[in-house]
């Protein structure tokens, strides 16, 4: 594929990069998306439901995927990673790292025999490892494609050339294990960086007892708790005693406004532990549920009125209050020791669960790919923008849009993908 | 009559159907159902591997009905029809059941019943696909051309985007210059860059080849429909119209006058815009400043919060500081709002630089007395005086008494504080329900001029879409008048939500295809039954009725 008339890369297949896709696509230009997970979705996909509509993530989401797929404008490069990009805005010269997927993509079919005889069971990244998949495996249920892959660090017969099962049970001789790692050339006149986010792991906070005690858990883990298609089917249940919790505490800012972790507002975590109060509610309204908050962020369209009807109909207490420490009761009840903000005093609050809603970091080869790319990061490792070119790297050209440019919600991902969009679309006609 | 043979996919929705409904009972009982050749489950129908079955066993079967029992087609209508055109199928020969939305998600605790009322409503389904006809979309030409309302920060931004991209722009503003509200501040935050700079961009709006500006000019009528748009519009010497493919909304807002609140007197009490003003004339020269956040806002009249206040009032505060470092400024506050990586940053350089903030209970507002502000200090947990020579009061910006107007003429919706309503909150934060309308800016909520841009240049991406193309399909289920039973009455045309229905010259209501969205409204009050709603025809209605077991 050396030539390409107007064409752009995408990097990263989350909802940014693939409302950035698509907007391209339609505006008649070529698109080349690349995702380095075996499916398009992003952290979207991972999310029970999103704020303030309270509409189920996957649903919305899903026909996006499949237009994505579908859309004779975009090729979608899955499993692949961007090692090189030379040229300049106008003609850039990408190469990309396509992993082998060891499946003919063609034949699969998704049956899932396959991943029913496969031995090897593997945490699962997707359900951010509260259960296990199998060495071959489709990334999650409604993934896109819908064909499996095969983990090559831990299948038995590519890590200790043993095993071999799936390729015998395989109707279709769908599995290919001659499959081998390869380059992609490609040519773009533009590029929009779209790699999201990552959540920070809450541990190196030893007060906080994540890990440490069983019913100290993150949001995303609490999302995919409550997901119906998630490890527990959406029966909210904790890990100690699998009880149903009735009292939940929400811990807003972890990790966030902190100056030893990240000084800065993760944005969106106000709004998703008010979310995932009232979700618990749906799923048993005899849950009762305490934010712990700072400062209470609501600036967003009725994201106020949101709140308030978390409070009115769903009974959530909001507490402002710096938690100091969490510690657990015989029955392995997490006890909540905070500063009531108020009186200043030290106060104990028990609980059954605790979600910690940790802040959201730059993925963690965010500066490798800066480094590909040419362009500079901002002191906290997100990519740098400039207030009043938002949307602009500091390299003509590339563009960024949503979390890799700093926390943002999913509206306004999408909005800043179309916006990539529109001066990627310029770029590529004036320097064409 | 045409042989009928029906394929039925029952989708289990992850668990979101299958986990509540007895769907392979569902199945079983599908394949029962008159001309019903092939019934299966899917674990996701809107999958790659369930829209590919759908596809195989069209094709296998020789099907020329589907049905699809799942989730609502308000989101996977078009993807289950385009799939059925694939496969060489009338994508209107597809029926879609809602037995998530209306079922199982309803009926979580009631698996028995629910089953029951899922095999109904799959009945309903059939009975409606027996009769369904093949109908054809509809091809309308797309002018390139662009018409952006409103000529602030966000307006000019969408137009410049969009004249680069070679679109003919034009843009009408109803003041007599472009500019809009950054034209009233002084400095911008975070970066502290004099608005004027960022307001240079007008020159490359005014001399842009591909940009006709007008200034003084409002918006009075809007007629047509997506890629073909007429819109009428006012100048100091009469009306004019404009032919566009697209509109974009970016009116703005306005800055919430506080009358009759904390005192607002214009001199020693006064707003952030007034504010604004003085720093520009450099004319601080008071000791004592306190700020007030929320003033008019997060209250019974106006729940909301506006969002760009708090960083508008630190701003403020801080360029005081720079002017006149031994000032005394207090920010009485109910939350921070300084979301984000930059403007957290800001508010702790604030709160470093000697700023003082002060947070306030909704039950315990500040009282403002002649020379000093009494407020109960939440951590403190104890009232306390704060003597002031200025206090500024931060208000939140308001929707444009005009967007009401507007609203109606481009038969758009408003939420209820009146900023525009766009499609989708999470998945189409730009477009309007109607087509070929998008909007950006403070006219959709509040923002600031880095959100305001960013916004801009969405609607303008959103509106290449459309007038990149030469043509466009649009929907075939629409209605249709029947001449001969029309009398003319006119309801259909008061009626119709969407303009598309006129009155010929004859006295024969008409209805223009493009515009049809096929809601039903004209054929339900039509009292002569003159107009056919495609594919939701009278007879079609009465079949599920009587399938549904009513009489």
């Amino acid at each position: 594929m050396g030539e390409n008339s107007n064409s752009v890369l995408v990097i990263g297949g989350g909802i940014a990069g693939i409302q950035a896709s698509l907007d391209l696509a339609e505006r008649g230009i070529k698109v080349e998306l690349v995702e380095k997970k075996p499916c398009i979705g992003g952290r979207m996909a991972q999310l029970d439901k999103t704020f303030p509509t309270n509409d189920c993530s996957i649903c919305i989401l899903a026909p996006k995927l499949a237009e994505c797929y579908r859309h004779p404008n975009i090729t979608l490069h899955t499993l692949a990673e961007v090692k090189e990009i030379t040229g300049k805005a106008g003609n850039f010269k990408a190469k990309l790292l396509q992993h082998a997927r060891y499946i003919k993509a063609e034949e699969c079919i998704n049956c899932g025999i396959c991943i029913e005889k496969c031995p090897m069971r593997v945490d699962d990244e997707f359900d951010v490892f509260l259960r296990k998949r199998r060495a071959i495996y489709i990334y999650f249920l409604q993934g896109v494609p819908s064909i499996m892959a095969i983990d090559p660090e831990k299948c038995l017969y590519l890590t200790k050339d043993a095993c071999r099962i799936c390729e015998k049970v395989c109707e279709r001789e769908a599995i290919d294990f001659e499959q081998k790692d390869s380059e992609v050339n490609l040519n773009v006149k533009s590029i929009i960086v779209a790699t999201g986010y990552e959540p920070f792991d809450p541990s190196p906070l030893v007060n906080l007892g994540y890990k440490h005690l069983p019913n100290v858990v993150t949001g995303l883990e609490f999302e995919r708790m409550i997901c119906a298609s998630g490890p527990l089917k959406g029966h909210l249940i904790r890990s100690s005693d699998r009880k149903e919790p009735k009292k939940l505490a929400f811990i807003n800012c972890v990790g966030s406004r902190d100056m030893k972790y990240n000084p800065y507002c993760s944005s969106v975590c106000c709004m998703y532990t008010t979310k995932e109060a009232m979700i618990a509610y749906e799923h048993d309204n005899s849950i009762q549920s305490f934010i712990f908050y700072i400062d209470l962020r609501a600036g967003g369209k009725g994201f106020r009125e949101y709140i308030e009807r978390g409070q009115k109909e769903y009974g959530i207490k909001y507490i402002k209050g710096k938690v100091a420490k969490i510690i657990e009761d015989d029955d392995k009840n997490p006890i909540i020791i905070y500063e009531d903000m108020n009186t200043s005093k030290m106060k104990k609050f028990p609980v059954d669960l605790v979600i910690l809603a940790t802040s959201m970091i730059p993925n963690k080869d965010t500066p490798e790919l800066a480094n590909i790319l040419g362009i500079d990061l901002d002191k906290n490792n997100f990519f740098l923008s400039n207030a009043y070119l938002p949307l602009d790297s500091s390299k003509k050209g590339i563009y960024i849009c949503g979390c890799c440019r700093g926390p943002m919600d999913i509206p306004n991902s999408v909005i800043d993908a179309s916006g990539a969009a529109a001066k990627a679309a310029e770029n590529a006609i004036r320097e064409g | 009559m045409e042989d009928i043979k029906m394929g039925v996919f029952i989708c289990h929705c992850g668990t979101n159907i299958g986990g509540f409904l007895d769907v392979p009972s569902l199945v079983e009982y599908a394949k029962t159902l008159p001309n019903v050749t092939f019934a299966t489950d899917n674990l996701y129908s809107c999958s790659e591997v369930g829209l590919s079955l759908i596809k195989e066993k069209i094709e296998e079967h020789d099907l020329n009905r589907v049905i699809v029992a799942s989730c609502t087609p308000r989101t996977h209508e078009p993807l289950f029809r385009s799939i059925c055109q694939e496969a060489g199928l009338n994508p209107y020969l597809f029926e879609m059941v809602n037995i998530r939305d209306q079922c199982s998600w309803v009926h979580m605790k009631e698996t028995e019943a629910a089953t029951e009322k899922a095999k109904i409503l799959i009945e309903m389904g059939v009975a409606k696909a027996l009769l369904l006809q093949p109908l054809e979309k509809f091809q309308i030409d797309i002018n390139p051309t662009a018409l952006i309302i409103g000529g602030g920060i966000a307006g000019m931004t969408a137009a410049l985007n969009l004249a680069n991209q070679e679109f003919k722009v034009i843009l009408i503003e109803k003041e007599p210059e472009l500019g809009g509200l950054l034209r009233y501040l002084y400095k911008l935050y975070p970066t502290h860059d004099d608005a004027s700079k960022v307001l240079e961009v007008r020159n490359l709006v005014e001399n842009h080849q591909k940009i006709k500006v007008i200034t003084s000019t409002e918006p009075v009528k809007i007629e047509g429909f997506i890629g073909n748009y007429k819109v009428s519009v006012k100048r100091r010497d009469g009306i004019y119209d404009i032919d566009t493919g697209i509109i974009i909304v970016a009116t703005g807002a306005q800055v919430l006058k506080p009358e009759g609140l904390f005192g607002y007197n214009g001199s020693t009490i006064i707003t952030q815009l007034e504010l604004e003003q003085l720093l520009k004339e450099n004319k601080i020269n008071v000791k004592n400043i306190v700020m007030i956040q929320c003033v008019g806002a997060r209250n019974e009249e106006r729940r909301y919060c506006s969002n760009i206040c708090c960083m508008t009032a630190l701003k403020n505060a801080m360029l005081i500081k720079e002017l006149k470092p031994d000032a005394n400024i207090s920010i009485i506050f109910r939350d921070i709002q300084t979301q984000g990586t930059t403007y957290e940053e800001y508010y702790r350089k604030a709160r470093e630089k000697g700023i003082t903030f002060i947070r306030y209970i909704p039950e315990k507002v500040p009282i403002v007395k002649e020379s000093n502000i009494e407020v109960y200090n939440d951590y403190l947990n104890q009232d306390i005086s704060i003597p002031y020579d200025m206090i500024v009061l931060s208000t939140p910006l308001i929707a444009n008494p005009d967007s009401e107007d507007l609203a109606k003429m481009l038969k758009v919706p408003l939420e209820e504080n009146h900023f525009f309503l766009e499609a989708h909150v999470k998945l189409r934060p730009v477009d309007f329900a109607t087509d070929g309308i998008y909007v950006c800016g403070s006219a959709h909520w509040p923002a600031d001029i880095p959100e305001a841009i960013s916004q801009a240049y969405a609607a303008a991406s959103r509106a290449s879409t459309i007038i990149s193309k030469d043509v466009l399909e649009v929907e075939g289920a629409i209605a249709e008048v029947d001449e001969d039973l029309c009398v003319g009455c006119g309801i259909c045309i008061k009626i119709c939500p969407y303009n598309a229905i006129s009155m010929d010259d004859n006295g024969i209501a008409h209805v223009t295809e493009a515009s049809c969205k096929g809601c039903g409204l004209c054929g339900a009050t039509c009292p002569e039954k003159a107009i056919t709603n495609h594919h939701f025809t009278t007879k079609q209605i009465l079949a599920q009725i009587l399938a549904s077991g009513g009489k």
